[in-house]
């Protein structure tokens, strides 16, 4: 690759499968298992918290010899704090249509645990262009997984993909597609828990295809 | 391992600058930017108005509002009066759409006189519909909307929104399958009296063709924000009674 050399390349592929965010390093699990019900919401969420960790990683990798190492936790928060209300008030200012659809999410970008991770992990010891990398490479492989589990929660659940029913009418006296043979919704899918079993299965696809990754007892 | 930046002076140093420059750079933002944000939320207003006067641009299964550039001139033009009721009584006020509910609520809890606005419009079909604000709490934040009902306080239109609902679940309150189902439900018993609309579960009327149950079909996962519903309809709409029984005499 004549862009990125051979290392910076891998932090932006090793998140995306076998050091994966969320199923690897166990970052950013809460949010994984709250917005997930519905494909929109992951997506949308995907790509608040590219924006926020590509940009944050960026701004504490260039603090990093400034930063005080007893506070640097605080630090981090206000950094990510403010980069986000910043980025909600320019939206209500000047795109409020887009910033109704994305407040929701403001509150759970700034204590998601995925961007303190990667802050605390990567951007506080590593150059910014390779800090941006990480950034845009984990906030990836958080959104494919965000985004399988609102594909199976939205299409189990409740019957459809991004609104549009995708399985039939599911209302009594006008049953159509899979409902007329008597398939029903299951209303145990839009809650948090199954989330988390979806997440558990994906996890165990994936170590049973790359056995290096179950840890030796 | 000694560095400088391990030191506590630089720590409090670098805390009260950090503060400092942070503080005043949100300052700064939130300011200069108020009255943009601020003109939005008053067209955003207008917008709630007229979608539950049922002027919209709904298409298919979304609830679409009235474009921006359009919402001042419909809102002259479908909202033939402002007013706020007093009991029974009205008192013209062409701004009362932009009287702050959650101010009114705080003032009617330390036991003031609060306000309550009304929007007298007419639809597209020409019915005369009366728009009542209302506000409540859901599971995470504040939810609050707007109900338009005819003279005898059949529901007409309803716009739910939220602030911080959870996407998927509570958050789809403000979805139009929901919303819509609100349409034509009975407020008030055969006999008078307020009854309310209670977002429920169990409902054996999924399709909500029972319009004098007091009942709409709740959404899976969303109980609290439910909850939330009924009760801002049933204690906000209530205080209007005293001025819709004069309507009808």
């Amino acid at each position: 690759m004549g862009l990125l050399s051979k290392k910076d390349a891998a932090l932006l592929t090793d998140p995306l499968a076998d050091n994966n965010p969320i199923t690897i390093q166990v970052l950013g699990i809460c949010s994984a298992l709250a917005i997930t019900a519905e494909l929109e919401a992951s997506i949308v969420m995907s790509i608040s918290v590219m924006f926020v960790l590509g940009l944050g990683n960026v701004v504490i990798s260039l603090m990093r010899n400034i930063i005080p190492s007893k506070i640097r936790i605080i630090v981090q928060l206000i950094v990510v704090a403010t980069l986000v209300i910043i980025v909600d008030l320019v939206l209500k200012a000047f795109a409020y249509e887009l910033s109704k659809t994305l407040s929701v999410f403001v509150g759970l970008i700034i204590t998601n645990c995925i961007i303190m991770g990667r802050f605390e992990a990567f951007a506080l010891g590593n150059g910014p262009w390779r800090a941006f990398l990480d950034g845009i490479g984990n906030s990836v492989g958080y959104g494919v997984i965000l985004i399988i589990v609102g594909f199976f929660r939205e299409l189990l659940g409740a019957g459809t993909l991004l609104g549009y029913p995708v399985l039939g009418n599911p209302i009594p006296g006008e049953l159509s597609g899979l409902y007329a043979y008597g398939y029903e919704n299951n209303g145990f899918m839009l809650l948090s828990p199954m989330a988390l079993i979806v997440v558990g299965i994906i996890i165990w696809i994936q170590r049973s295809r790359n056995t290096s990754l179950i840890e030796e007892n | 391992m000694s560095k400088r930046t391990d030191s506590n002076s630089y720590t409090m140093i670098f805390a009260i600058i950090m503060v400092f420059v942070v503080g005043s750079l949100l300052a700064f933002m939130a300011s200069s930017l108020k009255p943009n944000i601020d003109e939005n939320k008053r067209i955003e207003k207008q917008q709630n108005i007229l979608y539950a006067l049922g002027v919209d641009e709904n298409e298919g299964t979304s609830a679409k509002f009235v474009s921006t550039d359009l919402a001042g001139t419909a809102f002259s033009k479908y909202i033939t009066k402002q007013i706020e009721v007093q009991g029974g009584n009205e008192i013209e006020n062409s701004d009362a759409y932009l009287i702050d509910i959650k101010k009114q609520q705080t003032l009617a809890k330390q036991g003031k006189q609060r306000r309550l606005p009304l929007f007298v419009g007419k639809n597209k079909k020409g019915v005369t519909l009366y728009v009542a604000p209302i506000r409540g709490k859901g599971l995470w934040d504040a939810i609050w909307g707007y109900v338009a009902m005819d003279e005898n306080m059949v529901i007409q239109g309803a716009y739910f929104d939220h602030k911080g609902e959870t996407p998927g679940l509570g958050a789809n309150i403000k979805q139009r399958y929901f919303m819509d189902d609100f349409i034509g439900e009975h407020l008030l018993n055969e006999a008078g009296e307020f009854k309310g609309i209670k977002v429920a579960k169990g409902n054996n009327d999924p399709k909500n063709l029972e319009k004098t149950d007091y009942e709409v079909d709740a959404i899976a996962g969303a109980t609290i924000t439910g909850d939330g519903v009924s009760a801002m309809i049933k204690k906000d709409l209530a205080m209007y009674m005293p001025y819709f029984k004069t309507l009808k005499k």
